[in-house]
């Protein structure tokens, strides 16, 4: 059955209004892209949708009490609320670096959590 | 770090505006760098900004705001940088003279060849839009909040209403939610969303977060804390819509309802500010119309994205930096002229050496003792002389002088100084 179906691209700022037509398992075409984005945009979105996560965790004697961290690249929308509860298992000491992995291969996504700056130890 | 008495560019903010120019200033080739930064450390919003989505233009990679920051942080560092953190800029002038209070140094006077501006925003609060009802605890900025949560790790709430559509109300939404509190609604006034589509689909639709356009806050309830707040449908006016009234109970309440460029320190130095923005009238090097005196990034006009910040950072950056290397050019440009062996002083006391057009250039003299006897007036460079005279005495009582002439204006050029010394012959 073909259908058409409305997304709107978050791959930029932009914010594309796509409109995609489906046959089954089968994306015939996709309308109103700006770009090549929204074409692999639909496809994930339509067949596994992912987010980037950003959150932070607890550090002991860091300079702040929290270290922001977030996922190196994005995992599947329906996990988002486990991987948080994840990282909020976490708590790790002070210096954090920039970069630096907090959690490898979270919940077996194949993506690590990691630090989004350097904490310095107070 | 030994505070530096002139700076080539002085720098006033460290988010991405203020970052930029540093590095591009340095990049630029101006050689003393300053950042002056209120906050204990760099980096200025872009800190609590821990949602990603910042670089996509710049780097083409998609990094949270602390890591966007960290790269200019890691980059003006190693450029050589200097910064002077927890200090607030009181004053700035138009002979570019900078007043701050600084933890470590007490009061600072700092001189700059150049300044940028880069204080960035303010958001607007809740007197500003005038919501009527208590005042109890519990109304806060989206930013204030984003603050609490992300840096200082305060839930400043359980059950939220959040009052405008713009980008840090969307994303405190989500950023809320995932803390696990519950957001009942966001509220927009216009009939469109003030923030970008992509910060609605991923921060409201992933989330089943409603969005109301055409709809305010019409009463704030509590009386020490919020309980409820009263909303309302308003019309293309902005007037409420009778019978559209709804309670809505909640412990507190979000103002994503604009942001204002900062321009405390721009207005009293006379930087003339535009009304339409708010922020300083600026040309595409975003100097004001104070000369010297640049301005980049939010506090010119509020921005959607950190990247364009960065831009705008640039170009105030590699401005700043030509107008004080130009300054400093003019600065070593003139000799002095010292009083020597017997000269109570010379006249004139520098020389400009990018001005050796003249004829010839006289120097007048005063001797400190009179030699009754033939006299040599003689002009040199430290270690070879340019030019000398004899004269048939000298008398403090009567001037003296000697001329440089276009022969000797080379000479002159390689000094870095001259003096004249009177001695017997």
């Amino acid at each position: 059955m073909v259908e058409k179906r409305k997304l709107i691209c978050i791959s930029c700022p932009v914010g594309c209004e796509l409109t995609v037509t489906l046959d089954g398992d089968n994306i015939l075409e996709v309308e109103d892209n700006a770009c090549k984005l929204g074409l692999d945009y639909a496809q994930q979105e339509i067949f596994d949708p992912k987010r980037m996560v950003a959150t932070s965790v607890k550090v002991k004697n860091g300079f702040h009490p929290l270290v922001p961290v977030y996922t190196e690249h994005p995992i599947p929308k329906p996990m988002i609320k486990d991987v948080l509860a994840e990282v909020r298992k976490v708590e790790i000491e002070a210096p954090v670096d920039f970069n630096q992995i907090v959690i490898e291969n979270v919940l077996d996504t194949g993506v690590n959590i990691i630090a989004s700056r350097n904490m310095p130890k107070v | 770090m030994l505070l530096k008495n002139t700076y080539d560019v002085v720098i006033i903010g460290s988010g991405p505006g203020g970052l930029a120019a540093a590095v591009e200033a340095k990049k630029e080739g101006a050689q003393d760098v300053l950042v002056i930064e209120r906050d204990v450390e760099l980096g200025g919003i872009l800190l609590q900004c821990i949602h990603n989505g910042f670089g996509l233009e710049i780097f083409n990679e998609d990094l949270p705001g602390p890591s966007y920051a960290q790269r200019y942080i890691d980059e003006s560092l190693a450029l050589g940088v200097e910064t002077l953190l927890d200090t607030i800029v009181l004053e700035v002038t138009p002979g570019r003279k900078i007043y701050a209070s600084s933890k470590k140094y007490g009061f600072v006077e700092i001189n700059a060849r150049a300044i940028v501006l880069a204080m960035g925003c303010r958001e607007r609060t809740r007197a500003m839009i005038r919501i009527p009802g208590m005042r109890p605890a519990g109304v806060f900025t989206a930013g204030t909040a984003q603050r609490f949560v992300n840096v200082e790790g305060i839930m400043p709430g359980n059950k939220f209403v959040i009052l405008g559509s713009g980008d840090i109300g969307m994303i405190m939404a989500r950023r809320l939610t995932f803390e696990g509190a519950k957001v009942e609604r966001v509220l927009e006034i216009l009939p469109y969303l003030s923030g970008l589509t992509r910060n609605y689909v991923q921060c409201l639709q992933d989330f089943d977060i409603p969005l109301q356009f055409q709809h305010t806050v019409k009463f704030i309830h509590g009386k020490k804390r919020v309980e409820a707040v009263e909303i309302a449908a308003v019309d293309e006016n902005w007037n409420f819509i009778p019978g559209t009234e709804e309670l809505i109970p909640c412990d507190t309440l979000l103002l994503s309802v604009g942001l204002i460029p900062e321009n405390e320190l721009s207005r009293k130095v006379g930087v003339e500010l535009d009304p339409i923005t708010g922020g300083p009238y600026v040309d595409e090097s975003r100097q004001t119309n104070v000369p010297g005196i640049f301005a980049a990034g939010n506090v010119v006009h509020v921005y959607d994205l950190a990247d364009w910040v960065t831009l705008a950072g640039y170009e105030a950056g590699k401005g700043a930096a030509k107008f004080a290397m130009a300054l400093r050019a003019k600065e070593t440009a003139h000799i002095p002229v010292n009083a020597g062996k017997n000269v109570h002083h010379v006249v004139p006391q520098s020389i400009n050496k990018y001005v050796l057009e003249q004829d010839e250039i006289e120097l007048q003299l005063r001797v400190l003792k009179p030699i009754e006897d033939r006299s040599v007036i003689e002009v040199h460079d430290g270690n070879h002389q340019i030019v000398r005279r004899v004269v048939r005495y000298v008398r403090p009582g009567e001037m003296n002088t000697i001329k440089l002439k276009p022969r000797h204006f080379a000479d002159v050029e390689k000094a870095s100084s001259l003096t004249v010394d009177v001695s017997p012959r």
